[in-house]
C-alpha cells in the first residue's frame, strides 16, 4: 500500500484527486490545477510536500563530509539558517539527486531530499560517510507545507506572533528558522514570494485548517510541475538523472569548482566534461497551438536533443518546455508535434518569476 | 462515480451523441473522458463541411496531461462547430455535456447510432477501467 502524509484526510476532504507518487499517495488536484497555478501565480497556494525526506548531519566532521559530498561548497554558508541548492553527484559527475542543505553550525546541517530517491540518497550518504565522524538522522516525524504566491507572507504571519512576524520578514531569500514549532525557510518551487515550512507531524493538520480558514489553496502535483516548470526549476528523474551532470542540466552555477583542492564526488569528470563541452539544458516557446511534451526529439543549429519537460504554460498561454540539446543551441530549433514539424524559439530556462513573463519572444 | 446521461448514446472511445433531430446528432466527450485527461487547454475541431467516416479522428482535445483524438462515432458531414472552445476549452471540463459540446454531425445513415452502446454499456465499459 502506498505511504500517506500525516495530511491525507485532509486532501480527502478537501476534494482532491490522489495519484501514486513514487510509492506515496499524493494529490494530483483538487478539481482544476490550472485554477492550482493561478492562485499561486496571483494570491496564495499551498502545497504537501511531506513526502519530501529530511535528513540531518550533525557531528564534529559534519561539514568536512558535507564539502565532500556536495557539488556546492557549504563552507559558503557563514550565517544560521543559511541555506544553499546543490546536487549530490556519483564519481562520474551524474545527479544522484539535488537538494536544499541548511546550515546551523559547523557541526549540524539539515538536507531536503527528494522523495523518490530516498532510499538510493540514504545509501549513498551513508557510504561516503566512511571515516568522517558524523551521525546521519532521517527525520520521519516532520511534515512538509509549501505556501506559496504574492500573499503568502502576509498570510503565514497571521500565524505568528508580532515578534516572530519581525524576524520572518526580515529574512532573505534561502534562510530557514526554526519557530516554537515551525521550522520556516524562504524557499519554494514555484517562482513566487513564500515559504517552505517543516512542521511536527502531529501540528500539521492544525496549521493546514489556520491556513485553508485565512484562503489559502490547496494545490496538487499538477499545479506544482507547471509552476517550477514555467520558474525554469528542475525536476528530478525527469531533466536530470544520474546520467548527466549538473553542467548539461543549468545546474553549473550550483556546482562550487572553488576552491581548486576541495575534492568533491564527481569533481574529476565534471573538469573533464567542462574541458570536452557539454550539452545545454534551453528553454523552448511555442506560441502556435498545442503542448510540447518531454521525450519529443528536437533539432537546434548543434545536432538533435531531446525535451526533458513540456507543459501547457497557464500564465503564458502557450506551451514551454526544457530540453537538452548540443551547442550550439542557435535561437530556433525544430521539434516534430503530431506528424509535423515545427519552428520553435530557444531562450533561457526561465519563464515566469513573480507572476510575470520573463521570457523575451 | 461519472455521470452517464441516460439520454445519450456513447462510443467504447468515451464519446457522447445526442440526437437532435432532422439526422443531426451533436457530440462531445463524456465526464469521465474530461476527468481522466484533467484541464483542458487547447481543442482542435474539424471544419465545417468535412465529410467523415466512423472512427476517424477528427479533433484533438489537447489537455495539461496529453493530446487526445477524438474520433467520429458515426459517418456524416459536420455541420457544427463549437467555436466557444476556441478561448474557453475548459468548458470541456466544467460542461461535457452541455456547453462543451465539440461539433455537430449529420448523418450518412442513421441506423448507425443503434450500434453505439447505450448509457448502461458505457457505464459499464468505463468500470473495467
Amino acid at each position: 500500500m502506498a505511504q500517506r502524509t500525516p495530511l491525507y484526510q485532509h486532501h480527502l476532504d478537501a476534494g482532491a484527486k490522489m495519484v501514486d507518487f513514487h510509492g506515496w499517495d499524493m494529490p494530483l488536484n483538487y478539481g482544476s490545477q490550472i485554477e492550482e497555478h493561478h492562485a499561486v501565480r496571483q494570491n496564495v497556494g499551498m502545497f504537501d510536500v511531506s513526502h519530501m525526506t529530511i535528513v540531518d548531519v550533525t557531528g564534529p566532521e559534519a561539514k568536512a563530509y558535507l564539502r565532500r559530498l556536495l557539488a556546492n561548497d557549504v563552507a559558503k554558508l557563514q550565517m544560521p539558517g543559511k541555506a544553499l541548492y546543490t546536487a549530490m553527484l556519483n564519481e562520474t559527475g551524474g545527479v544522484i539527486d539535488d537538494l536544499i542543505v541548511y546550515f546551523f553550525n559547523e557541526e549540524s546541517y539539515r538536507l531536503v531530499v527528494n522523495s523518490a530517491t530516498r532510499d538510493k540518497d540514504l545509501a549513498w550518504m551513508e557510504a561516503q560517510s566512511g571515516e568522517f565522524d558524523v551521525a546521519i538522522t532521517e527525520r520521519t516525524e516532520f511534515a512538509m507545507l509549501a505556501v506559496q504566491g504574492p500573499q503568502a507572507p502576509a498570510t503565514v504571519a497571521k500565524l505568528l506572533t508580532s515578534e516572530q512576524q519581525a524576524e520572518v520578514a526580515a529574512m532573505k531569500p534561502f534562510v530557514g528558522l526554526q519557530m516554537d514549532d515551525l521550522f520556516i525557510a524562504t524557499t519554494g518551487y514555484t517562482g513566487e514570494a513564500g515559504y517552505e515550512i517543516i512542521i511536527p507531524a502531529d501540528v500539521v493538520g492544525r496549521i493546514w485548517n489556520q491556513l485553508i480558514e485565512l484562503g489559502v489553496k490547496p494545490c496538487g502535483l499538477g499545479a506544482r510541475d507547471t509552476l517550477r516548470l514555467e520558474a525554469g526549476m528542475n525536476l528530478y528523474g525527469q531533466d536530470m538523472d544520474e546520467s548527466v551532470s549538473p553542467l548539461s542540466s543549468n545546474m553549473a552555477w550550483s556546482v562550487a569548482f572553488e576552491p581548486a583542492d576541495r575534492d568533491f564526488i564527481g569533481r574529476s569528470a565534471l573538469e573533464a566534461e567542462k574541458a570536452a563541452g557539454t550539452h545545454k539544458l534551453v528553454g523552448l516557446v511555442m506560441q502556435e497551438k498545442g503542448v510540447l511534451r518531454a521525450g519529443l526529439k528536437v533539432v537546434v543549429e548543434g545536432g538533435e536533443g531531446v525535451i526533458t519537460s513540456g507543459t501547457f504554460s497557464p500564465t503564458l498561454g502557450y506551451s514551454i518546455a526544457l530540453a537538452r540539446v548540443p551547442q550550439p543551441a542557435g535561437e530556433t530549433a525544430e521539434v516534430e508535434m503530431r506528424k509535423k514539424m515545427v519552428t520553435v524559439k530557444v531562450v533561457k530556462p526561465s519563464f515566469v518569476r513573480n507572476g510575470k513573463a520573463v521570457v523575451t519572444l | 462515480m461519472s455521470n452517464v446521461p441516460t439520454e445519450l448514446k456513447y462510443a467504447a472511445s468515451h464519446e457522447w451523441i445526442r440526437d437532435e433531430g432532422d439526422g443531426i446528432y451533436t457530440v462531445g466527450i463524456t465526464e469521465h473522458a474530461q476527468e481522466l485527461l484533467g484541464d483542458m487547454v487547447f481543442v482542435d475541431l474539424p471544419e465545417v463541411g468535412d465529410n467523415v467516416s466512423a472512427g476517424d479522428d477528427v479533433a484533438v482535445a489537447e489537455s495539461v496531461k496529453a493530446a487526445s483524438d477524438i474520433y467520429a462515432p458515426i459517418a456524416g458531414e459536420i455541420v457544427a462547430v463549437n467555436e466557444e472552445l476556441e478561448d474557453s476549452p475548459e468548458l470541456v471540463n466544467s460542461d461535457p455535456y452541455g456547453d462543451g459540446w465539440l461539433f455537430k454531425i449529420k448523418a450518412d445513415d442513421e441506423t448507425e447510432v443503434g450500434g453505439l452502446l447505450d448509457a448502461e454499456g458505457y457505464a459499464a465499459s468505463i468500470e473495467e477501467d
